[in-house]
């Protein structure tokens, strides 16, 4: 015992919280730990047999390049910011919810209904009106559902919303495989909307870009700047300094997480109104949980989302052109993803920590520590 | 009768994926990490599996099946545990969200099984598959035994990674209730600090339980390919298997002996409606599939409404341990 002990007594190099380091240096380190990242899949690339300069060149110019190349892009970031945004108060409330893929679905499913079977009824904007109500009084109710039972019984939101998105996707599957089933086909599937039920287009993409800009700004301010958001973030540090200070915690989980389900719901609304013009089991197409990825890493600030988002959105379709040009499997863009995701997570270990070393610990000793 | 022991069959074959999966994950989450990379972690082990086996039939003129199902095995266990390793590193050592890092993985894990399947695939002309001796391996039950009527069918006509996975969990609860260290691991889950002050090596324990039950749940994921999808590269194939893993580990209350039965009650009502003849069409039967994630639902109520200390979740499961944060 003696001697593990004096072994451990003064260790090589200890960690201690940090919270000083400057905004700049913080993102140098993030922007680092995105090349530590490409230079990795790069090597990937390489084993492949590829010069990883072109391939990624490649991605650049087959996402950014031509104008219909940037619709493409910016489709995709489109449902994966608004889902990033969507999360941002449940996280901030330090509320898991992994159910947004159920979300967006649900929210789907409802405007899905409108646009299938109320064309004709209802005028042309009257219809988009009231599918992007249903799409967010879905997305609510099925956001709503784990918060109640997380709110009165402290049931675990982590899992519960998961399985939620399986209920939901199962549902839209029962959906397309009967009810909804397009008549005279032999493969299941839902038909195409109604040009009245299609979302106009801004600028050559659907006008769900402008929503989720606006969205943006709106977030900013509501977490930052609003009473309620304010309440997110005390019961998101400490739920016992909430109650202390006379908040309703369970109001305010319960109304954080209707508006982050409404969110994902529009954004349901928008992939299936704005993009696909239909609904199948893709339609979420694991959007929920990439975005959880999104929002993390972006420390929950609605402007870098942005940023993120479109990032990942590049890869996403880059893999498309690789795959035709390199004959590179699309998949590489999950790999790439994963990859990024994955070190941009260790990267912040070093903003929000600092090594000491033993030498440099003695070194410093006499000037007092440097810990405050 | 026949339909019944046939039914029983079916159940503990296809529960099986989800017994690695499960004991994979409660081992994981004892030591108070919520690993939710378990579909990213099956996807690596599946496609490292179904590699190795295939490039060690390449490298010799008559490979032999079970060499091949061996390094299959040994393969899918190391590529997803390197997966795990991944996860604990951040998780234990950079103190990343683990909510976050295992979703991370996921993608991650999925798109690299998706990846080097058609990587594999194209390098194999086509699609990748497996020799008929591996095959055989993977689906042979044990010589001599399996012939008795009904009870060789019901209790030896399976292939050896079924036995395999029960022969985990058994070890795996014998671990958890009856070795120190098993005492000591589920500490950590409980609570690190005590653990830590008690002289047990958190950081140690985190990172072996992590990367021994992600090594299990690869083999999980291997075992889709090698006999779900009898020895082919299907894109997507472990499709939602592991996310069902994550929810058994409820169902089971993180009881390696619950997850048994976990395992292949799930199994069977994933196949019961090809036994039941109800008739159900294409719709109906979507809505069925749904029924596993309804009843985890319900058992997450329950056990959440109950509160009861013995069936819950390990304490400290989902929060990172940092000894100066107290």
């Amino acid at each position: 015992m003696d001697k593990a002990y004096k072994h451990h007594e003064e260790p090589l190099m200890r960690i201690t919280a940090r919270s000083d380091m400057p905004a700049g240096k913080a993102w140098i380190i993030r922007v680092l730990a995105i090349v530590f990242a490409l230079v990795v899949g790069g090597l990937v690339i390489l084993s492949l047999g590829h010069n990883p300069f072109s391939v990624y060149a490649d991605m650049l110019r087959g996402s950014l390049a031509t104008k219909t190349a940037r619709v493409e892009t910016v489709k995709i970031a489109v449902p994966l910011l608004g889902t990033a945004l969507a999360i941002t108060p449940a996280f901030k409330m330090k509320f898991w919810n992994i159910g947004a893929e159920g979300q967006i679905m649900a929210g789907a499913i409802a405007a899905s209904y409108f646009a299938l079977y109320w064309y004709k009824v209802l005028p042309g904007p009257l219809l988009i009106l009231v599918m992007l109500i249903a799409g967010a009084v879905a997305g609510g109710i099925w956001g709503v559902i784990p918060a109640i039972f997380k709110a009165k019984w402290g049931v675990n939101e982590t899992l519960f919303t998961l399985m939620f998105n399986y209920i939901i996707i199962g549902f839209e599957k029962y959906l397309q495989n009967g009810p909804w089933i397009k008549e005279g086909t032999t493969y299941p599937k839902i038909d195409m909307f109604d040009q009245a039920a299609r979302l106009p287009k801004v600028l050559g993409v659907h006008v769900g870009w402008i929503a989720v800009l606006v969205l943006t700004v709106v977030m900013f301010f509501y977490l930052k700047y609003t009473k309620q958001g304010y309440e997110i973030s005390v019961v998101g540090e400490s739920v016992r300094t909430a109650q202390y200070a006379g908040m309703n915690v369970k109001k305010v989980i319960i109304r954080t997480m209707i508006i982050s389900g409404v969110i994902s719901g529009i954004v349901g609304f928008l992939i299936v109104s704005g993009a696909d013009y239909t609904l199948n089991e893709n339609t979420s197409g694991g959007i929920g949980f990439t975005a959880i990825s999104v929002a993390w890493l972006a420390r929950l600030n609605p402007f870098v989302m942005i940023f993120i988002s479109a990032f990942l959105a590049i890869l996403s379709k880059g893999s498309n052109t690789i795959q035709t040009d390199f004959k590179i499997p699309a998949s590489a863009a999950g790999v790439l993803t994963g990859i990024i995701l994955l070190c941009m997570l260790g990267g912040e270990f070093f903003v929000n920590y600092k090594l000491i070393f033993r030498h440099k610990k003695h070194a410093e000793l006499p000037k007092g520590g440097e810990e405050a | 009768m026949t339909t019944v022991i046939n039914f029983l069959c079916a159940a503990v074959l296809a529960g099986t994926p989800f017994l690695f999966g499960t004991v994979g994950e409660i081992i994981t989450e004892r030591s108070g990490n919520l690993n939710l990379g378990v579909e990213g972690m099956m996807f690596m082990g599946g496609v490292a599996g179904i590699a190795g086996a295939y490039f060690y039939e390449q490298s010799t003129a008559n490979p032999i099946g079970w060499v091949a199902a061996i390094i299959a095995v040994v393969c899918a266990f190391v590529c997803a545990a390197l997966g795990a390793l991944v996860y604990s590193f951040l998780t234990v050592t950079l103190r990343a969200n683990q909510n976050v890092t295992g979703l991370s993985l996921t993608i991650f894990g999925t798109g690299f099984g998706n990846f080097f399947g058609e990587v594999l695939g194209n390098k194999a002309g086509g699609y990748v598959v497996v020799t008929s001796q591996t095959k055989e391996a993977f689906s042979v039950g044990i010589p001599g035994l399996s012939n008795i009527p009904v009870v060789g069918k019901l209790l030896f006509s399976y292939n050896f990674l079924v036995y395999l996975g029960i022969l985990i969990a058994v070890l795996a609860a014998i671990y958890f209730s009856k070795t120190r260290s098993g005492l000591n691991l589920r500490a950590v889950g409980e609570s690190p600090a005590t653990a830590d002050a008690a002289g047990i090596n958190v950081t140690k324990m985190k990172y072996l339980a992590t990367c021994i039950g992600g090594g299990i749940c690869g083999i999980g994921g291997m075992y889709i390919v090698m006999v779900t999808c009898s020895g082919v590269w299907v894109h997507n194939c472990v499709n939602g298997y592991g996310w069902i893993a994550v929810a058994l580990v409820i169902f089971a209350t993180w009881s390696p002996r619950r997850a048994l039965i976990g395992s292949f009650v799930f199994g069977g009502l994933s196949v019961l409606r090809y036994y039941l003849h109800l008739g159900l069409n294409m719709a109906q039967s979507q809505m069925y599939d749904v029924l596993p994630y309804i009843v985890t639902v319900i058992v997450l109520i329950v056990t959440g409404i109950r509160q009861s200390r013995e069936h819950a979740q390990p304490a400290s499961c989902g929060l990172n341990y940092f000894r100066e944060e107290r």
